[in-house]
């Protein structure tokens, strides 16, 4: 991409496969981190590698130059024993109010589907989704696929301001606002479940990779929830 | 030895050389949006780059020194005062007990960096300084610098080495400047030539487009902050609509909106974007980019990663040279203490 941002790209279509090859790719090179190495971006078909140029070539001044250097320590993480290593997937099952006083556009997408919101709500929870990646906000996972009948463009104008917890979607894609910020995405409902907590062991709880089942709670479980953060982990 | 913030700026933080590791995470590196001056106003207070220091924009807070301190101000010139007495900036300045810095009048840039001898006293939030607003972590409490503010500088340990700027100053005096400093800003040369390297979807562009990229001139639209640059200009087009996949951005990279406007990624950016990545602003050019305030010009060149890594190696190597001859000078002052 530049001199200090390489990119692996894997394909063009957004497929669990190939989205599999990259997290491989990523976890392989988070063990065998290259000499300069500061940061990997797994996206849904890509994996973004930023590195120190400088420290690279004060440390090795690599005769065929820095970006062949990277590029031959990138070829060694894309090998097809790295990218076929098979992870096994975790299912997290997340709690969801979906009440139109948490969940914004639920009556608008219901209307606009022609679904009654039990319907809306049965075909959310009906599927199990895989998080393809994390972006946006700390923490934001980018979920696939919804139902087809669930399928609604973003809003045309975001919302200034969507609190922490909301889950939308937006095109065959689902998520979750991890914390409060401007957002397009349609929100349905809202879990109490804390997907951002900056100072906790692990900030981040979801990962790319795993999978996310929904289940309905009503507006007295999700208060009495947000009270006591319980949520079931199925390994 | 602590600092109180009298009256808050537009937008203070405080932030070092960036948080990485964590974009997996959707957690970005944020950082100092000019790592040149930063690194230098580190290195003229007699630090290391690694300390936090605090990123400033106009107008910027004012701030009381309970007790004595080596400062420097570098990046954009906002014209720093200690009372009513303009103080140089890119040069290190020992201020006394009680005096107040304020910034009375913007006249160049968009960001300034005050570092203080000995750094910032505060605890890392994964492995970085810098302030995370929409996290909430990191830096100050996660949140830009407010109104009584405290935060507390680390005091060296007593015995050899041991720097106290109150040698330097007498009673009645509010500040001294020491006579050397920084004068080698070619960094912020050519003020609005950018070097671009074409980015993965640049020939997604028509030819047209790409002819106005390279031969038209843009501009900072106002509301660009820390997250980008909106600039105003020839509105540029895809030569067909392809479905952008979700992808790694990075802080320099060009994205072409669906309006057919452009936006540059700056430090506070997404780890992730949907936009075609049309070009990457070089590394070596990524300080005066953040020097550019908004209605500021903008014309783009193309050219090679070979290139970028040189003018980035020659950067890094003057920024190198720059903080071993600082290096020299506090030697020499702590040898005359």
């Amino acid at each position: 991409m530049n001199e200090r941002t390489a990119i692996i790209e894997l394909g063009n279509i957004i497929d669990q496969t190939l989205n599999n090859k990259v997290l491989a790719i990523q976890s392989w090179l988070t063990k065998h981190p290259f000499p300069g190495m500061k940061d990997l971006i797994p996206a849904y078909t890509s994996l973004t590698v930023l590195y120190d140029p400088f420290y690279i070539n004060e440390a090795y001044s690599p005769e065929k130059g820095v970006f062949e250097f990277v590029k031959d320590k990138l070829l060694l993480a894309c090998q097809p024993a790295v990218m076929e290593e098979a992870s096994e997937p975790r299912t997290i099952s997340i709690p969801v109010c979906y009440e139109p006083s948490l969940g914004y556009d639920l009556k608008l997408v219901a209307a606009a589907k022609n679904l009654r919101i039990e319907e809306l709500i049965h075909l959310h929870c009906s599927a199990t989704y895989r998080i393809y990646m994390l972006g946006f906000l700390p923490g934001f996972p980018y979920m696939g696929k919804v139902d087809e009948r669930l399928v609604m463009p973003r809003k045309s104008v975001p919302r200034p301001e969507v609190e922490a917890g909301s889950v939308a979607i937006a095109g065959w894609q689902t998520g979750i606002y991890p914390v409060r910020s401007p957002g397009g995405w349609q929100v349905i409902g809202r879990t109490p479940f804390k997907l951002f907590d900056p100072f906790s062991e692990q900030p981040v709880v979801l990962s790319p990779g795993d999978n996310v089942r929904f289940f309905p709670i009503s507006l007295a479980e999700f208060k009495s929830y947000e009270n006591n953060q319980h949520v079931d982990n199925h390994h | 030895m602590s600092i109180t913030i009298i009256k808050q700026g537009i937008l203070d933080t405080v932030q070092d050389c960036g948080r990485y590791g964590y974009s997996a995470m959707g957690i970005n590196p944020g950082g100092v949006m000019d790592p040149f001056a930063a690194s230098v106003a580190n290195f003229l207070a007699g630090n290391t780059n690694n300390e936090p220091v605090i990123e400033l924009h106009f107008p910027a807070m004012q701030v009381l020194f309970h007790e004595p301190a080596l400062i420097s101000i570098c990046g954009a010139d906002f014209t720093s005062c200690i009372h009513e007495e303009p103080i140089p900036t890119w040069q290190p300045v020992m201020v006394n007990r009680n005096a107040l810095l304020h910034f009375q009048k913007w006249r160049w840039g968009a960001r300034a960096y005050l570092a203080i001898h000995g750094g910032f006293k505060m605890v890392k939030w994964l492995g970085s300084y810098s302030t995370n607003i929409k996290g909430k972590a990191g830096g100050y409490f996660g949140r830009p610098l407010a109104k009584d503010d405290l935060l507390h500088v680390n005091m060296e340990e007593n015995g050899d080495g041991g720097f106290n700027p109150s040698c330097y100053l007498s009673a009645r005096q509010y500040y001294r400047t020491l006579h050397w400093g920084v004068h080698e800003k070619n960094v912020y040369a050519e003020e609005g030539n950018f070097l671009i390297i074409p980015g993965p979807e640049f020939n997604w562009l028509d030819e047209a487009s790409k002819y106005q990229l390279l031969h038209s001139t843009f501009s900072v639209a106002p509301h660009s902050d820390r997250m980008g640059y909106l600039l105003n200009g020839q509105s540029l087009h895809p030569s067909n609509h392809i479905e952008m996949i979700s992808s790694g951005v990075d802080t320099g990279t060009i994205q072409l909106l669906p309006n057919g406007q452009l936006m540059i990624l700056m430090a506070d950016r997404q780890t992730t974007g949907g936009y075609p990545r049309i070009g990457n602003i070089i590394g070596a050019h990524l300080p005066k980019l953040a020097q550019l305030h908004s209605g500021a010009e903008l014309r783009f060149q193309l050219t090679d990663i070979a290139t970028a890594e040189q003018m980035l190696f020659s950067q890094m190597r003057n920024l190198r040279i720059i903080e071993r001859s600082c290096h020299d000078h506090f030697n020499q002052l702590y040898a005359h203490n």
